[in-house]
């Protein structure tokens, strides 16, 4: 089962580094939590609900996706371009496609992870997070879509300063426009219609769809897996390619 | 068999491999000798399909060589010329993935990492991450890794450098073992005393074309087997001897520091394209 032995090596290693790992993606959905929860929050009201209540979901679909996204990006453009461990699975007798399911499962598992943290974390600061099925398949799938993304930005990334940039340039903006500290309608027309094309904005509406339509709560979950269908056919074809 | 056919790789305007034409027969022990920039490892990189070529085809029994047909990469094992274990693992934990990725069972794993960790001397840090290892030890566990899954074709990229005159000795009676219970090795160096020792025959490549293949043994008797290095003049020069006592002898009479040291690819090369140039 070579699925499971890329699974497997990734758990080795994130074993070898889980006290880093652990605190690591704590630190800035900690800071998040106390200059928006704590510091803004007991003032401010959104939406008639506490902000707190209101930002919770926002930083857990944030972080999810930083913690997805740069996990895989990071590592994949790494040993591909400096440790050159990425030789060692294109030389292997692996279909490309296996090791593209495996890293990407992978780079999931650890935005799953980041968010349990988060979730224990809002327990401590006595945010009601309800949680559900819906809750947890939207959760779920946006480690997906961003991990699929951070392969394939691996992948075609040639530098780790460019990774930099893209990182700057577009994860960070996605992770304070994307409905995710404060609600899209705030925004002006033209600019929120972009915002709403945007992944990452379904999942925090999906996180916060109390109340919402069964269809919009639906689309939120089909437009994330339209994502992760078109990052993950533009990682294999990358991978198929890579030298 | 290995067969390589109007070979060519180009990197925008270089050309890394200028239509190689190659047999290598099952059992060779083939050696790829050139200067830095020959275009050795490239042919290396298409051999292991981790590189697509511009020109040309790489034949293995008669199929042409796709990174997509698994069956043939598991024929082959390859020590490339960078270190690339992954050095958050054990070396241990590096063979264990190997075995996994190749398909080995439970067992035959735990029994080749065993057998290959002791021939290496690396059992007593067997559970220690690869990356506390000198550059000596990294590359006897690449050495290791590469036969983990027991190949056909062993593809060795410069695999002694970093090595010392122990173990790099250790790890030729090891070439050569393997060599004579059937393995086809085709490797490269820069050490024409390497290729003396090891091969059974000799490429040698220079701008990415082949342009010598012959025994080592008369490659090197092109040359002289020790050169004999010393200032005169203002420039160093060189003259080279078939054995290491007429070059002694020749020194004797020599006043400054003379140094005599084994004859190495740089030497063979010049002096091939000197005698051409003169010709
Ligand atoms: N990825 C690449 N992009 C551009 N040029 C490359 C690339 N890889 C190799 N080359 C060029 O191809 C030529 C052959 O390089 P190669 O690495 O095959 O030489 P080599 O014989 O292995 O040399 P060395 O003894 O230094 O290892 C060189 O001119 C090198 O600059
Ligand atoms: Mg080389």
């Amino acid at each position: 089962m070579q699925f499971m032995t890329i699974l497997w090596q990734e758990y080795v290693i994130f074993k070898r580094k889980f006290w880093s790992t652990t605190t690591g993606s704590m630190v800035g959905p900690v800071l998040y939590l106390i200059a928006f929860g704590w510091g803004l929050g007991s003032e401010i009201k959104v939406g008639g609900t506490g902000y707190v209540s209101f930002v919770i979901p926002g930083i857990i679909g944030l972080s999810t996706m930083t913690a997805s996204f740069s996990n895989i990006a990071n590592s994949i453009n790494i040993s591909r371009i400096y440790e050159k461990t990425f030789e060692e699975f294109m030389i292997a007798p692996l279909n490309m496609m296996v090791y593209a399911a495996g890293k990407i499962t992978a780079g999931a598992l650890r935005g799953m992870y980041s968010g349990l943290l988060i979730l224990l974390l809002s327990l401590a600061f006595r945010a009601g997070v309800r949680i559900d099925a819906y809750f947890i398949a939207i959760i779920v799938l946006n480690c997906f879509v961003f991990s699929a993304l951070g392969f394939a930005v691996g992948l075609l990334i040639d530098s780790h300063a460019d990774m930099g940039k893209f990182t700057n340039f577009i994860i960070t903006p996605m992770s304070f426009l994307c409905g995710t500290f404060f609600p899209l309608d705030k925004m002006p027309f033209g600019l929120k219609q972009l915002i709403w094309v945007l992944p990452l904005t379904h999942t925090s509406l999906g996180l916060r769809s109390r109340g919402e339509d069964p269809l919009s709560m639906a689309s939120h979950l089909g437009i994330l897996m339209l994502y992760f269908i078109v990052f993950l056919f533009l990682g294999a074809r990358l991978c198929k390619k890579a030298e | 068999m290995l067969v390589f056919e109007n070979l060519t790789k180009k990197y925008g305007d270089i050309t890394a491999v200028d239509n190689l034409n190659l047999k290598i027969e099952e059992g060779e022990f083939f050696g790829l000798l050139g200067p830095n920039g020959a275009g050795k490892t490239t042919t290396i990189r298409m051999l292991s399909t981790l590189t697509p070529p511009t020109g040309g085809s790489i034949s293995m029994d008669g199929r042409k060589m796709d990174r997509n047909l698994t069956e043939l990469k598991a024929k082959i094992g390859v020590v490339p010329q960078h270190m690339n274990l992954e050095g958050e693992m054990t070396a241990w934990q590096n063979l264990e993935l190997h075995g996994r990725l190749y398909g080995l069972r439970k067992e035959l794993r735990r029994k080749r990492i065993d057998e290959l960790l002791q021939f290496t001397d690396l059992s007593g840090r067997a559970h220690e991450p690869v990356k506390n290892f000198s550059g000596g030890m990294k590359r006897k566990l690449m050495i290791a890794r590469a036969l983990m899954h027991a190949p056909r074709i062993l593809l060795l990229d410069e695999p002694t450098v970093g090595l010392d005159a122990a173990v790099r000795r250790k790890m030729w009676d090891l070439m050569k073992e393997l060599n004579k219970n059937g393995l086809t090795v085709l490797l490269t160096t820069h050490y024409i005393e390497e290729a003396e020792v090891l091969c059974t025959r000799v490429g040698l490549m220079n701008g990415g074309r082949l342009v010598e293949l012959d025994t080592p043994k008369r490659l090197i008797e092109k040359t002289g087997k020790f050169v004999l290095e010393y200032f005169d003049h203002g420039t160093t020069r060189t003259s080279f001897f078939n054995s290491r006592q007429e070059a002694i002898e020749s020194a004797a009479g020599m006043e400054g520091s003379v140094n005599i040291r084994p004859a190495n690819l740089e030497d063979t090369f010049i002096k091939l394209t000197n005698r051409k140039v003169g010709d």
